[in-house]
């Protein structure tokens, strides 16, 4: 019983973990950008999302809202601040560090504001849903519907996703452009404004995170920064280019998680992920679904 | 308003590298035009200027009247000049199905979308037994008549083509080189073709450039370059 209360446990997690790894792989496939600010793009929309709620009285209101504005915001932080710095910054060795280091101070920014319009205390609010396990018989799962919802706008993300990469037009476009960008420009594809798209996917996964996560804890400018260490092992984990992969590796980690909590203890369950990171890199240094030759340059 | 492509004074920069110096030529429909002269010659960036992945530092260049200059490569394959980059320009991670459709998917013209990739499966016939196969796992001459039909099912009127015959076995070259003979026979394209292989670039070519460091250093009509002993021993080592 113990054991599948435990896998219940570890595959919500791991749900969350796989999406915000799939936000980060989506931005680092078009981009070779780590993208930290995911934590407080995902944050403010989360913050957006308890406003609408706040204002409406209906969590399902402010759901599409967080994610479409998780997406807008994915999408304006490459306009106006990615598209411009890469222009500035084409060579040297400069120009591989400071996209990265840019999301860095974006992250820092993005939380100042946050707190500047919310205070920094920590804010909560809840779904209509219960955050009580499912009773079976005598026994209750650690398994809410607040749990199932989790579980499933994770799956519903991937499967959008996964038929948009897969059978339309604008997937090919993608994954041309992510593969091979200048080819894909020669063959007539607009690239700034594909990659801008991926952004905006990146940015309304990440959303759909915090939205459906942060019911079950707390609110608050850094609310999700555990959440962007685990979602980035998760992607490298998976080999950070690999959406399959980012998946795979959030639900690892998460059931990984899980099962340390329960049966190692708490005080270790942080120091495991990186444990489990490195296990996995010494055996597959390209990550579960890294390309056997990588990218080409 | 003149036809075709007309290049005048074209200076470009590769890196910190004077790679173009003040070359001046013209290409029209129906017509090829080889470009050759040793490694290095700038025969690549030539092609990158006008393709519009490189900013040319001065000169023009133009397209029916059209300046190319400040327009990006997306745009450029939107007026019908196509460049097919050195070494197999195709995507390797993407099936040949989706490579091709690669070609096409920014035109509206849906059906003729449809016969520009059967007229390109007719070209390669090989291709199409490969459809589903990833790009990755086709041969070097597979490859490069890929690229080559991605860029015929954007309809293109200008075909910018990067050293077609790198790599390949003369009989591959012969078959690669006989389509391009026919797209500009039959389809009436007009065709800069950059290559190595001064020879049988200049045998199929009406014209060619003779570039060396950077300069155009002879033109004319391929008997003509093919027939000057002085060119042979001088630029081209053959």
């Amino acid at each position: 019983m113990i054991f599948i209360d435990t896998l219940l446990l570890g595959i919500s997690s791991g749900a969350i973990y796989s999406l915000m790894a799939l936000a980060l792989v989506l931005v680092w496939r078009s981009t070779r950008v780590v993208n930290f600010a995911q934590a407080s793009q995902a944050v403010l929309s989360t913050y957006v999302g308890y406003e609408i709620t706040m204002r409406t009285h209906n969590y399902w209101v402010s759901l599409p809202v967080a994610i479409l504005f998780g997406a807008a915001l994915g999408s304006s932080i490459d306009l106006l601040f990615m598209r411009y710095l890469a222009k500035k910054v084409r060579s040297g060795p400069i120009a591989e560090i400071a996209p990265v280091i840019a999301t860095l101070g974006l992250l820092g920014l993005l939380q100042s504001i946050i707190g500047l319009i919310w205070g920094n205390s920590f804010l909560q609010y809840s779904t209509p849903l219960s955050g009580k396990g499912f009773t079976f018989g005598n026994h209750t799962v650690p398994f809410s519907p607040q749990n199932l919802l989790i579980v499933l706008a994770t799956a519903l993300v991937l499967i959008v996703f996964g038929v948009v990469f897969k059978f339309t037009n604008l997937g090919l476009a993608l994954r041309a452009a992510s593969f091979q960008p200048e080819i894909a420009q020669l063959a007539g594809i607009r690239v700034g404004r594909i990659r801008n798209i991926g952004w905006a996917f990146a940015g309304a996964a990440g959303a759909v995170a915090g939205a459906v996560i942060t019911p079950t804890s707390v609110l608050s400018p850094n609310s999700l920064d555990l959440l962007l260490v685990s979602g980035f092992i998760a992607a490298v984990m998976g080999g950070l280019d690999s959406l399959v992969g980012a998946v795979i590796g959030g639900l690892v980690l998460g059931i990984g998680f899980a099962f340390i909590l329960q049966y190692v203890g708490s005080s270790v369950t942080f120091l495991a992920g990186f444990f489990i990171l490195v296990i996995v890199l010494l055996i597959r240094p390209r990550g579960l679904f890294g390309h056997q030759l990588g990218r080409h340059a | 308003m003149s036809d075709g492509l007309v290049v005048e004074n074209l200076t470009v920069n590769y890196g910190a590298i004077r790679a173009i110096r003040n070359i001046s030529f013209t290409v029209s429909a129906n017509e090829m035009v080889a470009v050759i002269g040793a490694n290095g010659a700038g025969k690549s960036t030539l092609l990158k200027a006008l393709s519009g992945m490189i900013a040319p530092v001065s000169g023009s260049a133009t397209w029916n009247g059209i300046s190319l200059q400040k327009k990006r490569p997306e745009e450029l394959v939107r007026l019908g000049i196509v460049h097919v980059s050195e070494g197999k320009s195709v995507i390797p991670e993407l099936t040949v199905d989706e490579n091709l459709a690669l070609g096409g998917l920014w035109r509206r013209d849906k059906l003729d979308v449809s016969a520009a990739l059967r007229d390109s499966l007719n070209l390669f016939p090989i291709l199409a037994t490969r459809l589903a196969q990833r790009a990755d796992s086709l041969s070097g001459g597979e490859r490069q008549m890929l690229a080559i039909a991605r860029a015929l099912v954007s309809r293109p009127k200008l075909l910018l083509m990067d050293e077609p015959s790198l790599g390949l076995a003369p009989m591959i070259i012969d078959q690669i080189f006989d389509a391009l003979n026919h797209l500009r026979n039959q389809l009436g394209l007009a065709i800069l073709l950059v290559e190595q292989n001064a020879v049988s670039a200049l045998k199929i070519a009406d014209r060619g450039l003779v570039l060396n460091l950077g300069e155009l250093v002879k033109s004319g009509s391929s008997i003509e370059l093919l027939g000057d002993a002085d060119l042979r021993t001088a630029y081209l080592g053959f």
